[in-house]
């Protein structure tokens, strides 16, 4: 990568910025900018932000759609930064200087953003350093084992690669187990003993009852033991890599491969709030602070850019910044806590300020704490929604067409909330390792409302299959009917199921 | 200098291209890629390029946007996800990727498949293109052919001769005599020219099937060829019992009924190369596609006669295409193979059906000529 000297009018351009920045609060990683011109910009990207990844040849279609989209004039990249410390940060060559200082600004908040949100502080800070070790691996596997056979394990593995647990790093799914202790379990107490008085006891508890109870827990413990894994895995990815019986190197790249998955994680988790804490910082850095005259014409001209919406297109950008604003607005006017939520007066609803002026700390909270979902489901409001003209659309079989369907403050916000939850991906779990006792794997997607597509998953469970050796299957639904998808030798059969619980 | 992408990248464009020619036969007998062609590309819907995922089918799924509109405005047509970049193809069924390919390499991948050989240019390449070039410079032009590096050292070297020059304060002023402009030369470039004849009978018999595979085999026919020569043309004929030239759009369009007089294509294509395509200038492919029923046999003698006389000494390639119909296949073909058995630059081909286009191109190209 052609590295060039940081130019001295952008590095005065960088101080100014950073120092508007801080004094309004912000709080960042030392940042170090590359000028990088459009085809290596489009590299950068198509890798991800690292530069040093492992080769693949997914990199290079995503550099060609890229470069297409960039020389047809459909879209440009203009900035990029990633989560390590220091942060990296990309501007595009021949960018105005009021182009780069949006993004600068930009960028400061973004690099806050990762520095103090909750859900980046799991993430590795010296991810580049990750990345290049990644790559050393595969070259490695590659250099013993023959590049297509890698490759072709990469393509299975990334076929996975959103079957992750993305809130574990944050909570904990399974304790250690305590140790059986005796006095847990006493073999003697009458299993399902209903609660009676002594002179009762023989008619609430009649010893054919409990005799029934006592055989009914021994089975559930029974079935207990045998499941195996104990509980349904979320994630997928670990579960291959603990129990499929695959080469040494197959593992380390299936570990490559998850690992990468669980950095990237966090930035789907926040993506609008990390735009939209973005958008409402560079805005008001450079309209307060930082634009001249002369140059306000083409900021206000790239920042509607940005926030433009169009027809059956959600702006993370727009969503994002106009909810961060929102809030502020609210914490500056009082408009919260159990008097606001109980008032049901319009009126006194709109005129409404208590001129508590916690607006800033507000948002530096929220910021902090929360992620996509809990900042829609906590702050999209229903006078918000109807404020910035939300709808939700959907498709039409009669017509067609995807129409708007709805304006309900309710619809849009479960549809809204809907999307975000797991990422926008469907949830599968591990049921069973070992399925109808020939060490067979099932899988379950967790059905919620949204069926799978199908051809999508036919190839994905191929490929589980090939890591898993043994055939799988996949209990899902498929329009309100439970349907079990099963994988032998490449080849997918289906049946009508029991689709449980 | 080489960028790591760039070997990423090529090997992409090599599995796409091991992917195309996998499915060749599929997308030659289907014509998919014919709707989605461009100027020098084709988008092709490839199968399986990219990885598939777990992930939720489209149409119960539905969003959320921003902006006007009433409940039970429409907001897109059809598959696509309205808003959705230019991934087309991604979407529910077969997850198909719209990939582009070069005409140029996609008639290399055909080659390779179809073992065909390249051409030998007839002649020598005598027809001469123009092309500028800008080559030189030149002390006057228009400001948008500014050289400004030039302009900019002749600036500084007058001022430094004229001591002009302050190291300290290094401004330079370029004067209009500084001032440098690109200038352009034409330079000739030798080119080998070939003019394709499509002729069709439309007469009743033809049906819309057998048009579509004779506008498939004419897009194949098309890409090879363009691969093989510089500049080409390609002119239309249709006929019934009358022929006369048309465009491409027509060509494919034109449904007449009434009889069949093959030899009024023959005679007007003759009179083309006559009065176009002097034979010592230009590779000459006559293409003809029938479903084989001629008016008579008198015509047929007609046609043959002119083929001897008039069309084949001129052509390096005479192509007979016959479509069998829904009335079943006619005579003409035997005549043909009757009367050139021997001659190499006669090829016929019967086409049964969609499936058989390949090997009728085959057929057709595979001779090298």
């Amino acid at each position: 990568m052609a590295l060039r000297r940081f130019p001295a009018y952008l590095r005065d351009i960088q101080e100014e910025i950073e120092g508007y920045a801080r004094n309004y609060g912000l709080e960042f990683f030392p940042i170090i900018y590359e000028v990088l011109d459009y085809k290596t910009m489009n590299e950068v990207a198509a890798y991800g932000g690292f530069p040093t990844r492992y080769p693949h040849w997914r990199f290079g279609m995503d550099y060609e759609q890229l470069s297409k989209s960039y020389e047809w004039g459909l879209s440009k990249i203009y900035e990029m930064v990633i989560n390590t410390n220091p942060a990296y940060a990309y501007l595009l060559e021949g960018n105005s200087t009021t182009d780069q200082k949006i993004v600068m600004a930009h960028v400061c908040a973004h690099v806050d953003f990762f520095k103090h949100n909750y859900f980046f502080s799991k993430t590795n800070r010296k991810m580049i350093d990750g990345m290049a070790n990644h790559a050393a691996r595969v070259r490695r596997h590659m250099a013993r084992h023959g590049q297509d056979t890698v490759e072709d394990f990469i393509d299975t593995c990334l076929s996975l690669e959103n079957l992750i647990d993305p809130m574990s790093p944050y909570i904990v799914r399974s304790r250690p187990k305590k140790p059986p202790s005796d006095d847990d379990e006493d073999p003697n107490e009458k299993v399902g003993r209903l609660r009676a008085k002594g002179y009762m006891e023989s008619f609430i508890n009649p010893p054919s009852y409990l005799e029934a109870q006592k055989k009914k827990k021994e089975e559930e413990q029974k079935r207990q033991k045998r499941r195996f894994p104990e509980h349904p895995a979320r994630d997928v990815m670990q579960f291959l890599i603990e129990h499929a019986p695959i080469d040494h190197w197959q593992r380390d790249v299936l570990e490559i491969v998850r690992d990468e998955a669980y950095y990237f994680a966090p930035q789907a988790m926040t993506k609008i709030m990390n735009e939209g804490w973005a958008v409402y910082w560079h805005s008001r850095i450079l309209t307060e602070k930082a634009l001249t005259a002369a140059e306000v014409i083409d900021y206000a001209d790239a920042n509607s850019g940005v926030l433009a919406t169009a027809p059956g297109r959600l702006n993370p950008y727009k969503l994002g910044v106009e909810l961060f604003r929102n809030i502020e607005e609210r914490w500056n006017k009082g408009q919260f806590g159990k008097e606001w939520d109980e008032c049901t007066s319009m009126e006194q609803k709109l005129n409404w300020d208590r001129r508590t002026g916690l607006g800033r700390n507000k948002v530096f909270e929220v910021r902090k704490l929360y992620n996509d979902i809990t900042f829609i489901d906590e702050f999209f409001t229903l006078e918000f929604c109807v404020e910035q003209k939300f709808y939700m659309f959907g498709f039409q079989e009669r017509t067609g067409n995807w129409e708007i369907m709805s304006r309900e403050f309710k619809k849009v916000k479960d549809q809204l909330l809907r999307m975000l939850t797991n990422r926008g991906q469907p949830v599968i779990v591990v049921e069973d390792g070992n399925f109808e006792n020939r060490s067979e794997l099932l899988l379950r997607h967790i059905h919620e409302g949204i069926d799978l597509d199908g051809a999508q998953a036919r190839d994905t469970l191929r490929n589980v299959a090939k890591l898993w050796t043994r055939p799988v299957s996949l209990l899902t639904k498929v329009d309100g009917k439970g349907k079990l998808l099963r994988c032998e030798d490449g080849n997918i059969s289906e049946r009508s199921a029991e689709y449980a619980g | 200098m080489t960028q790591k992408i760039d070997l990423d990248h090529g090997r992409f464009r090599q599995i796409i291209r091991g992917k195309i020619k996998q499915n060749l036969r599929k997308y030659i007998s289907q014509g998919e890629m014919i709707a989605k062609k461009g100027k020098d590309t084709v988008a092709i819907p490839l199968p399986s390029v990219d990885i598939p995922h777990f992930k939720h089918g489209d149409k119960q799924q539905g969003g959320v946007g921003q902006g006007e509109g009433e409940v039970g405005d429409s907001l897109g047509q059809g598959q696509e996800q309205p808003g959705q970049g230019h991934q087309a193809g991604d979407r529910p069924g077969d997850h198909l990727l719209d990939i582009e390919v070069s005409l140029q390499e996609l008639a290399e991948i055909m080659a390779e498949e179809l073992e065909l050989p390249r051409i030998q240019p007839k002649g020598t390449e005598k027809i001469v293109a123009w092309k500028d070039k800008y080559s030189g410079i030149r002390t006057t032009g228009p400001e948008s052919l500014r050289h400004f590096r030039r302009t900019f050292k002749q600036a500084i070297r007058r001022q430094i001769s004229m001591g002009t020059y302050d190291a300290k304060n290094p401004i330079i002023i370029p004067i209009r005599d500084d001032k440098r402009y690109r200038s352009w030369r034409s330079e000739p470039l030798p080119q080998s020219n070939a003019v394709i004849i499509y002729m069709m009978d439309v007469s009743g018999s033809m049906g819309d099937e057998q048009k579509e595979i004779v506008r498939i085999e004419s897009f194949w026919i098309d890409t090879w060829l363009q691969s093989q020569y510089h500049g080409i043309e390609s002119r239309f004929i249709i006929h019934d019992a009358m022929a006369k030239e048309v465009d491409r759009d027509t060509f494919f369009r034109t449904r007449e009924s009434g009889g069949t007089m093959i030899s009024s294509a023959y005679k007007l294509c003759a009179k083309m190369i006559e009065e176009k395509y002097p034979a010592d200038r230009w590779n000459i492919y006559p293409f003809h596609f029938s479903d084989g029923d001629n008016w008579s046999v008198d015509d047929t003698h007609t046609c043959v006669e002119l083929l001897k006389k008039e069309i084949l000494p001129f052509v390096n390639l005479f192509c007979y295409g016959q479509v069998e119909s829904p009335y079943g296949s006619g005579q003409f073909i035997k005549d043909l193979t009757e009367h050139f058995d021997e001659d190499e630059r006669v090829v016929t081909s019967e086409i049964k059906g969609k499936d058989a286009i390949m090997d009728s191109i085959k057929e057709f190209l595979g001779k090298g000529k």
